[in-house]
């Protein structure tokens, strides 16, 4: 048994989710915003958390406001966008010192609650609009933002293999937004978006920390009221499978190319074969003892990194690896004899019993962040589902041999991206 | 073994220093899964020119050797050590700075067969002709990926402006051209010189019992035949005060602009609590200077000078030492202009006020606590201080004592145009 109890209170137009744990020196408050991904929204709500967050109609400019924070014993405010399968989710997050280890005893949580208070309900407007200096300033940082991604080649390429294999599927859509939509946003319509939002997103409030939930509910409730809704879900299983593998080549000036790989999982959090699914891509790229590792990496030295990771949402699995230019067959080619070997059931009961022992580590040491506690119970919101972690740690316990290889045998080859340097696509 | 309370956090340390010179810290963390032990060596990148255990010329090694020592210490004669954490549900891995290299692990299980597998890695190096030829080619690819990371180029191509003798201006990871020079025959000859016990530091927090942990840690040690070490004899050749070079472009594929802006550091000898103060005091200038509740960051925010890739940073270690400031821009020259005037205006006096300083020194305090919900934080930074003769858990005392007047000649004294510096990066073709 892990000791994570998980409150949970229906509050008006939101859920309340209480942790009690003496483990951290502070508190943390965690509003999130759900609502499905598409093109006429996606920009806008990449906006708005930034807006929202650099001034208030009490704090009307930043430096006021980041006053403020830095008055309450350097309280941390930001925000955060994320995909989560056809969703995308807004995060605001304040971490804020319990004030029973500050030589000064006066009372933060609070302090706490009524900024995200003010942040989320009082925003600094002028007439039917955002106060438009700050819609100015932070279109031009989201444009900036959006840009910056091709300037990380690691990151950009996964976002073009995204791209390229999502195509016409809203997943597609970027977590920044789209450059393109960025300058027709207006500060009276981002102000309509922010009520829209605000009335039908799907909202949950995180609190971890040495908190009473008694204390906590009387906050929530006396400061953050909203209209009731029912959240709006997709239908989920969008998903534009290829009759052949998709390959693309992109030549740029890098001196390291970049190999992503994309794959089908068409298992996703909640189904039966999901805890196979994790042991899966454990023993195939997950670690460090994983067969990409050892194969693209400890024998053929071909790569520093080559791993692979899950979209549990999505039902995407995504490899990874930075090899030379002139290295692309071979390294394609011992990834697929890994996937084959996949297939096969190819693998010893000792690499599965250490792959288990390995991700049930890992999802202890998660937990023992608050934010990586949050990130996991999240799911549960984002799937529907009730799954607790020690549902989730047995599932994958139990899962065998054959529940991995017929889960293999779902997976499918997709589209394979290569970010190769201009000498090699001579 | 002595216990050492700390009352405001609530924290308690335990500490013995053994009879071969190797100085264990435990920390209990209760309520935690994860045990995280670092077993880190006095020994980083700029530590390149040295006499060898037994020997008495100094010798020059090839640029990355202590990285590339890091990447085969995990290689024995049956395998791979990574195998072994996993078999045992832990997770490793290892970072290599300038000053220090860290060997670690993390686990939720098996925290004393783990311990005593870190230890006895670190402790029993097997280098063969074979494995390091095939290393370089790994390392090969991890230099490549830097090489076309912006960000790192442009924090290196800093320091190469600020340092023109010390070793610091060199890239950890070294070149593909100087790690092809490494053989197993270097690679003993570091080894045998900076891991020695009494050049290393072992942490552990979690939640362990720490009696029973010094006990396994000690019992490990007395097996191990240890002969007492001379002194290390590192050699630095003499480096200016002002920076070596003013400015410097670099074009690559990038499709937005960077600038930072360095200052050379003073008082780079400086230990202990000297050192302590000296660093504390540096990180809240640059957080009244360029936080985001100050005029300036508020200032070039409005201009469209900056966006929130921008960042502060001070780095202080023995023999060298650099405040850098700056992010993503639009316009590289106007920026570098800007943060300039900014540093050079903060040496005259009356610009700070006793409140901004509260107020600074309070987002400090709470920003430490932060930190320590982090075993990974208190190792890291706890063997960093103590190498450098400092207690991470003096922090919120020294900086509670930090006036007005010592940051005012701290400003005053510090900030220097020959001491400054700009790197750039801009798109190719620009």
């Amino acid at each position: 048994m892990i000791a994570v109890s998980e409150k949970i209170t229906e509050m008006p137009g939101y859920k309340l989710h209480v942790i009690e744990t003496d483990k951290y020196k502070t508190n943390t408050i965690v509003w999130r915003m759900k609502a499905p991904l598409d093109k006429e929204n996606v920009t806008k709500r990449a906006l708005l958390p930034h807006v929202l967050q650099s001034s208030s109609a009490k704090y009307p400019t930043t430096t006021a406001l980041r006053s403020y924070l830095d008055e309450l014993y350097g309280a941390t405010l930001y925000v955060d966008l994320a995909k989560k399968g056809e969703y995308h989710i807004i995060s605001f997050l304040i971490e804020i010192a319990n004030e029973k280890f500050l030589s000064d005893p006066s009372p933060l949580l609070r302090k706490g609650f009524e900024l995200l208070t003010e942040i989320l309900t009082n925003p600094h407007k002028s007439g039917s609009g955002f106060e438009p200096g700050t819609i100015e300033k932070e279109k031009r940082t989201l444009k900036q933002r959006i840009q910056s991604v091709y300037d990380d080649k690691m990151r950009y390429s996964n976002v073009r293999l995204i791209e390229e294999m999502c195509k016409g599927e809203p997943y597609a859509l970027q977590v920044n937004g789209e450059a393109e939509d960025v300058e027709a946003i207006t500060p009276e319509n981002l102000y309509e978006y922010y009520q829209h939002a605000f009335s039908e997103d799907e909202m949950d409030l995180y609190v971890v920390g040495d908190v009473k939930e008694e204390e906590v509910k009387s906050f929530a409730s006396e400061l953050l009221k909203f209209e009731n809704r029912t959240p709006k879900d997709t239908n989920g299983r969008e998903s534009n499978q290829k009759e052949n593998v998709h390959e693309v080549k992109e030549n740029q000036d890098v001196k390291q190319g970049k190999l992503n790989i994309g794959y089908r999982t068409n298992i996703k959090y909640g189904d039966p074969d999901y805890f196979a699914l994790q042991v899966f891509n454990g023993i195939f790229g997950g670690f460090s003892h994983s067969k990409l590792f050892i194969n693209v990496r400890e024998k053929a030295s071909l790569a520093y990194y080559a791993a692979s990771r899950l979209e549990s949402h999505k039902g995407l699995m995504m490899v990874m690896s930075g090899i030379d230019n002139n290295n692309y067959d071979q390294a394609v080619k011992i990834i697929n004899e890994q996937m084959e070997a996949m297939k096969k059931g190819d693998f010893s009961d000792e690499e599965l019993t250490q792959t288990k022992a390995v991700i049930r580590n890992q999802i202890l040491e998660t937990i023992d962040t608050s934010r990586g506690l949050l990130e996991l119970l999240y799911h549960n919101v984002v799937a529907h589902t009730e799954i607790n972690l020690d549902a989730w740690l047995t599932g994958m316990e139990n899962a065998t041999k054959e529940e991995i290889v017929a889960v293999a045998d779902k997976i499918s080859l997709d589209t394979i991206y290569f970010l190769t340097g201009t000498e090699a696509g001579k | 073994m002595e216990k050492i309370n700390f009352d405001q956090l609530q924290e308690e340390l335990y500490h013995e220093k053994l009879p071969n010179g190797l100085n264990v810290y435990i920390l209990p963390k209760k309520g935690f899964n994860k045990t995280y032990a670092t077993f880190t060596t006095k020994y980083g990148s700029v530590d390149n020119t040295f006499v060898p255990l037994g020997k008495t010329e100094f010798v020059k090694v090839p640029d990355g050797i202590a990285h590339f020592l890091e990447h085969k210490l995990f290689e024995k004669e049956d395998g791979d050590v990574f195998q072994q954490f996993s078999k045992q549900g832990a997770s490793a891995n290892a970072f290599t700075s300038f000053t220090r290299t860290a060997y670690l692990f993390s686990s939720t299980s098996d925290v004393e067969k783990n311990l005593e597998t870190l230890i006895d890695f670190v402790q029993e190096p097997y280098f063969s002709e074979k494995t390091v030829e095939k290393e370089k080619g790994i390392i090969g690819q991890e230099i490549t990926m830097y090489d076309d990371n912006p960000d790192w180029r442009l924090y290196f191509g800093l320091i190469e402006n600020l340092y023109e003798k010390h070793p610091v201006n060199i890239d950890i990871a070294g070149t593909i051209e100087s790690i092809s020079h490494i053989t197993k025959d270097w690679l003993y000859e570091c080894y045998n010189t900076f891991y020695h016990p009494s050049n290393m530091l072992l942490f552990i927090v979690g939640p362990v019992n720490p009696e029973g942990i010094m006990n396994q840690v000690k019992a490990n040690q007395a097996k191990k035949d240890y002969q007492e070490m001379p002194e290390i004899k590192r050699q630095f050749e003499e480096e200016p005060l002002h920076a070596a070079k003013k400015k410097q472009v670099m074009q690559m594929n990038v499709q937005t602009s960077k600038c930072l802006v360095g200052i050379k550091a003073l008082h780079v000898d400086q230990q202990g609590n000297e050192m302590l103060k000296n660093e504390l005091t540096m990180n809240v200038l640059l957080d009244l200077l360029f936080g985001k509740s100050s005029a300036n960051y508020n200032q070039l925010y409005d201009d469209g000078l900056v966006d929130d890739t921008f960042s502060y940073d001070y780095t202080q270690e023995q023999g060298f030492g650099f405040a850098m400031v700056g992010g993503d821009t639009s316009d590289p020259e106007q920026l570098a202009a800007r943060l300039k005037d900014m540093l050079m205006a903060a040496k005259s006096a009356g610009s700070i006020s006793e409140d901004q300083l509260e107020r600074a020194k309070k987002k400090k305090i709470g920003a430490f606590l932060r930190a320590v919900n982090s075993p990974e934080y208190i190792a890291n930074q706890f063997t960093r201080y103590a190498f450098n003769e400092m207690n991470l858990f003096d922090v919120v005392p020294t900086l509670e004592n930090i006036s007005l007047q010592d940051i005012q000649s701290l400003a005053q004294e510090m900030i220097s145009e020959e001491r400054i510096s700009v790197c750039q990066v801009v798109p190719k073709g620009k």
